[in-house]
């Protein structure tokens, strides 16, 4: 595709058809009520509860793929290392969802943190290749340790504490809307502070650092440190996901590791639309209920996945997200 | 307020640029000249700290700047184009100025959008898109613009750097005759109204002799010449240095 009809298309997205506000409005409106419509469809609040464990594990990948244009296979690391800090934290250290919560996006974080040092200066497949080997090692290492990980069956024998504030309480034990709504909360909060990140002068860099690197540079952009900040934040996000995730299952297995699932993150981004900020949240809806109903029917779901993905990418190059704003345009 | 003292510079056995000098006055338009392979791109590349020379000094502001890679530089005052367009294509025309300004005012660790950040780089950007006459496509994508305005946003955000010396690569290269016209008006509204030093590379004599103050010729890596726009094409040996490098 010619850069021309490229430029046009996102010229077309950036001038949406709908003001922002609406945008949020609607979004908002339907995660909240999403309980209520969700089944309706067939749905069930656990699914939901996915939508938004998953949906804000690649908004935070998506800081680093859409926003900074650099691309990571092996975010999984990072979610699988939040769910298993929450884990075991509240197997073995303490029975408080808080302080799980807070124990796995640190684990996870700075792993990530520690880890952007040694990678930053690579680029494109090489920083991705160097994603992934980091990824599987933990992956193997969570399922050879059997006595302390549960191995290949996954971490059981843990499960989400009440939340006390005080004399309140808040019990989440059961699943069902109070369990989602404390989750949408969590995520609420998560994602207005990406919002705020991708419109602040420090976001400003990393679009400018996407666009041309080796302008950049001749601002006075300081590249590699600006890549490791962005890297090391969104591995934060996706930690805090992988600690959700722990929360919604009561388990965490391997498989949350594995860099299948870093896969599937880059396609929920790239299928909703990675140069949105709401993109990897569709691209998670879509991704999630197909998983859902397709794996119901068939155990060969990712093979529908994988072709209703080859076709978002050949219609909708830009992502569904794009689609709307192009058609709006027209 | 630039001083470049006898640089030399080396690629292996190839002497690019061989023990020039230079100095340019505040407020100075000086244009770099010569034939293919004069060297003058070296030459540039050393002042804007794309890489050092072999030998020799520069001075910029009293400071020894040899050494300093190129984004100290733009800390410094020192602000570039390239030969070759470089913006951020999917960015619209204000946000490649806004986000120069930001970096100029010191705000890549800003996490969070502040009214005080925003209005001192939103006021720079505003004043820098109308100063280079932009205004009107704040909100188009750079990339969809037209070369001219492309190469013109590209100026502007040099100066939403705020530069003391402006550093101009080619600034007409690959355009037609009107975006020439156009750009060769603002480089000069640029140097006698706001006062800009400027240091530019430039192949159309046109565009040279209607600009500079000064002018230096490069041939085969050393200084031939150094003088006004009269005294330069008064010179026999710029005209054989021309005619030698045409045949």
């Amino acid at each position: 595709m010619s850069t021309d009809v490229t430029i046009a298309a996102v010229a077309a997205a950036r001038r949406p058809a709908v003001p922002r506000w609406v945008t949020l409005v609607v979004i908002w409106a339907l995660l909240i009520a999403a309980p209520y419509w969700l089944p309706l469809l067939g749905g069930y609040t656990a699914l939901a509860g996915r939508v938004l464990v998953f949906g804000l594990a690649a908004m935070g990948l998506n800081l680093l793929l859409g926003f900074t244009g650099v691309l990571s296979f092996g975010h999984a690391a990072y979610f699988g290392l939040g769910a298993y800090g929450a884990g075991l934290t509240l197997r073995y250290l303490v029975h408080s969802t808080p302080l799980a919560m807070l124990a796995g996006t640190l684990l996870g974080g700075l792993a990530g943190t520690l880890f952007g040092l040694l990678i930053v200066r690579r680029r494109g497949v090489y920083f991705a290749m160097c994603t992934i080997a980091f990824g599987q090692l933990w992956y193997y290492l969570a399922y050879s340790w059997n006595d302390f990980t549960g191995g290949f069956d996954g971490l059981r024998d843990f499960h989400r504490e009440p939340i006390g504030f005080g004399p309140l309480t808040l019990d989440i034990s059961e699943g069902g809307t109070r369990f989602y709504f404390f989750l949408l909360a969590i995520f609420a909060v998560a994602v207005t502070l990406l919002g705020l990140l991708v419109r602040s002068p420090f976001g400003h860099t990393l679009r400018a650092i996407r666009e041309n690197e080796r302008r950049a540079r001749f601002l006075a952009i300081p590249v590699e440190r600006q890549i490791w900040l962005s890297f090391s934040i969104s591995c934060f996000f996706t930690a805090l996901a992988g600690t959700l995730y722990a929360l919604l299952n009561n388990f965490a297995d391997p498989l949350a590791l594995h860099y299948s699932l870093s896969g599937y993150f880059v396609v929920m981004c790239v299928m909703g639309g990675m140069r949105t900020f709401w993109g990897p949240l569709l691209g998670a809806t879509v991704f999630v209920m197909l998983q859902d109903y397709i794996s119901s029917m068939t155990v060969n779901w990712m093979s529908f996945v994988g072709t209703i993905f080859v076709l978002v990418v050949l219609f909708f190059p830009r992502g569904l997200l794009g689609l709307r704003r192009q058609r709006g345009e027209t | 307020m630039l001083e470049v003292r006898n640089v030399t510079k080396r690629f292996g056995n190839l002497v690019a640029v061989n023990d020039v000098s230079m100095s340019v006055k505040p407020g100075e338009l000086r244009a770099i000249i010569g034939p293919n392979g004069a060297g003058k791109t070296t030459f540039f590349n050393m002042i804007s700290g794309y890489f050092p020379p072999t030998k020799g000094s520069i001075v910029f502001d009293g400071k020894d700047v040899t050494q300093l890679p190129a984004h100290q530089r733009v800390g410094l005052g020192m602000g570039r184009t390239f030969q070759i367009t470089e913006i951020f294509p999917e960015l619209t025309v204000r946000e490649n100025l806004l986000t120069a300004a930001e970096v100029a005012a010191g705000q890549t660790l800003q996490m969070v959008p502040s009214r005080a950040a925003a209005k001192l780089a939103n006021d720079v950007a505003a004043e820098m898109m109308a100063l280079v006459g932009l205004t009107a496509k704040a909100e188009r994508l750079v990339g969809e613009l037209a070369h001219g305005d492309q190469r013109t946003t590209e100026i502007g955000m040099a100066l939403a750097q705020l530069p003391r010396l402006l550093l101009l690569d080619e600034p007409t290269a690959g355009m037609g005759d009107q975006e020439t016209y156009e750009i060769t008006a603002l480089i000069r509204r640029l140097h006698r109204e706001s006062k800009y030093t400027i240091v530019l590379i430039e192949h159309d004599m046109r565009v040279v002799f209607h600009l500079a103050d000064h002018i230096t010729v490069l041939d085969q890596g050393k200084l031939l010449i150094e003088g006004t726009p009269k005294e330069i094409a008064a010179s026999e040996a710029v005209q054989a240095a021309y005619l030698g490098g045409a045949g």
